[in-house]
């Protein structure tokens, strides 16, 4: 069981000065290998000697990963390792992708966005206590999920998309990205590869022990931003149980095109819910064509929950779903 | 290699929660061994061998050997058997795919065809055309020695199914009932619509040891439809293969590879099970 303790058990440490160096390392060790950005999430595994790896390639100076650089086609591209601070201060940032800035700046604390890196937030692992204390579920290789069980404590879990493993994406900006039609640049030692957002996050019905379609030896390098979409609106909302310092229960993220009054387009994610970023398709579609009202969002809020069933204690998750999406459209600026 | 693996569950037990993956490859290796094996040790037999005349007589020209009912589970099984296997074991070497509702439903299908299969067992075939005697220990003893080359030795002709045949298809039965069994459990801690979820229905030692059953019985089974597919196209049994398509053989064959005594054929009929003696058309397997 998770026991904090003052000292991390020992590893390798390497310092790759760039990422080829970084990829084969990380090739390499494998599955023995960890790859450390802003360390977040990395000390709580290995304090708790959840995670013990053997070697840990440190990415702090990899400088090729940090930045932010407008692209020939008027999108960004911005390095993994590139603050949250930055990103969320990023005039670029701000101006072109507001909705990227909103949901970068409500991360955690300022001090945790300083630390912490855009790759690091989309790439973190679940947040399910069960899972995190070292319990051999599905998600750690063994066969069963403790969340799902009638008695288990499960408020944060999941509604939709569960397959055996019920636990949530804990990324405050992966809805942003796939809302914005990002694009993730994915490294290893057979080359460069890219993912369009909503394919780089995968559920466990594909593979119960990983978030993202990141294996061992696999380095995600930088986030593609497409040319922003000229006038359009946005909005990002994340309902969480204190004001600051902590992980969403449930976020939405949208996009909508509006021209003579009725919305020709729109891009409405919600995390927290899924194991993944979930695209309320349907709603969106439901949208198209309809002036972005109370009523209209009302109706997307509606099917967005549709197929969504509770555990035992995250039945508000339904709700706050259903009014989150509804917000998302209603109140888009 | 490891053969299982094992992690401390919430109360700090030691307890088994499945079979060693490694255990995949040892599957498809030796599977590997031994069609190489075989097919450089047993020389491939072409050609038909000469018939007596005398035990042709009255023989008709095509003998049924699987009956449309037979030949459906057959192929059925074969399908639900190929779906489960790509299923559990390609995500686990890396190709990945949704499996888990194809794996459970493809598992229910399988279920359903062995039902039938007992039921036709049971009330059109004759149960026991597939039991080993002691004939046939003598004839697997023969054929053993004729495998090997051994001076003199000659494979003996078979009843409806030879030994070897008959022994697969126990090793089949056990890996699948062990498999279905223990799927059965396994439902219970899926999503599906047919059966609850009910995590707490055994320990977390006797889930772990479904779990490793399972495993077992599935990484078993790659080994025997490695050898099975392995002898389907071999030249000397495509007969037999064929006959699990079309539904009969050849008087030739029949004369060649069973002993008329052991599998009797009626007058101008249908083949017949030996011991039986009911009328045309008896089928077994």
């Amino acid at each position: 069981m998770a026991v904090i303790r003052d000292m991390i058990p020992p590893f390798e440490l390497f310092q790759p000065a760039g990422v080829d160096d970084a990829v084969r390392l990380m090739r390499e060790h494998g599955d023995k290998g960890w790859v450390l950005a802003g360390g977040l999430d990395t000390f709580d595994w290995f304090k708790d000697r959840i995670k013990r790896p053997e070697a840990v390639i440190d990415l702090g100076g990899v400088d090729e990963l940090r930045g932010i650089a407008v692209g020939d086609d008027g999108g960004l591209e911005i390095g993994a390792m590139t603050s949250l601070t930055d990103v969320a201060e990023n005039g670029d940032v701000r101006s072109g992708y507001p909705l990227l800035a909103e949901a970068a700046g409500l991360v955690a604390t300022p001090q945790i966005r300083n630390q912490g890196t855009l790759g690091g937030n989309i790439a973190q692992d679940t947040r399910c206590w069960y899972y995190r204390s070292g319990w051999p579920c599905y998600r750690a290789g063994g066969n069963i999920c403790y969340a799902a069980t009638p008695r288990s404590m499960n408020r944060e879990h999941c509604i939709v998309g569960a397959s055996r493993c019920v636990a949530v994406n804990p990324s405050d900006t992966a809805p942003a990205l796939v809302a914005l039609d990002a694009e993730m640049v994915v490294a290893s030692t057979s080359g460069e590869r890219t993912y369009a957002s909503a394919d780089f996050f995968i559920g466990p019905d594909i593979d119960i022990e990983r978030m993202t379609v990141l294996e061992p030896g696999d380095l995600l390098t930088s986030i593609r931003l497409p040319a922003p979409w000229s006038g359009a609106r946005w909005y990002f909302e994340k309902i969480r149980d204190r004001k600051s310092w902590d992980f969403s229960l449930v976020s939405v993220a949208s996009m909508v095109n509006v021209e003579g009054g009725v919305i020709s387009d729109a891009r409405i994610v919600v995390n927290g819910i899924a194991p993944y970023p979930v695209r309320a398709t349907a709603a969106e579609a439901a949208v198209r064509g309809r002036a972005p009202s109370d009523e209209t969002g009302q109706a997307a809020g509606e099917i967005a929950i549709r197929g969504a069933r509770a555990l035992r204690h995250n039945d508000y998750k339904i709700a706050l779903t259903r009014n989150l999406v509804k917000r998302s459209i209603r109140d888009a600026a | 290699m490891e053969f299982l693996r094992r992690a401390l569950n919430p109360w700090g037990q030691d307890v088994p929660i499945g079979v060693s993956w490694d255990l995949i490859w040892a599957a498809v290796i030796v599977g590997a061994v031994f069609v190489v094996g075989h097919a450089l040790l047993v020389p491939k037999k072409t050609g038909k061998a000469e018939v007596d005349p005398d035990e042709a007589r009255g023989l008709p020209e095509k003998l049924q050997r699987h009956t449309a009912g037979a030949r459906g589970f057959h192929w059925s099984m074969s399908a639900t058997m190929f779906v489960l296997l790509i299923t559990a074991f390609f995500p686990v070497v890396g190709i990945q795919f949704p499996w888990v509702t194809i794996h459970w439903i493809a598992g229910v299908l399988l279920i359903l065809t062995v039902l039938y299969h007992i039921y036709h067992v049971f009330a059109k075939q004759d149960f026991w055309a597939m039991w080993i005697g002691r004939r046939d220990i003598e004839e697997g003893r023969e054929g053993l020695k004729a495998a090997l080359r051994r001076p003199g030795a000659k494979r003996p002709r078979a009843a409806k199914y030879p030994v070897d045949q008959k022994m697969f298809h126990h090793a089949a039965t056990i890996a699948t009932i062990g498999a279905v069994v223990t799927g059965v459990f396994m439902m219970l801690r899926v999503d599906n619509f047919l059966l609850p979820q009910n995590m707490y229905l055994f320990s977390d030692a006797v889930w772990g040891w479904i779990y490793v059953v399972h495993g077992v019985c599935g990484i078993g089974l790659i080994f025997l439809v490695i050898a099975h597919v392995y002898f389907a196209i071999r030249p000397e049994k495509r007969w037999m293969t064929w006959s699990m398509i079309n539904g009969w053989i050849d008087r030739d064959r029949y004369l060649e590879n069973h002993d008329p005594e052991r599998w009797v054929v009626g007058d101008g009929g249908p083949a017949k099970l030996e011991g039986t003696g009911t009328g045309a058309g008896g089928e077994s397997a």
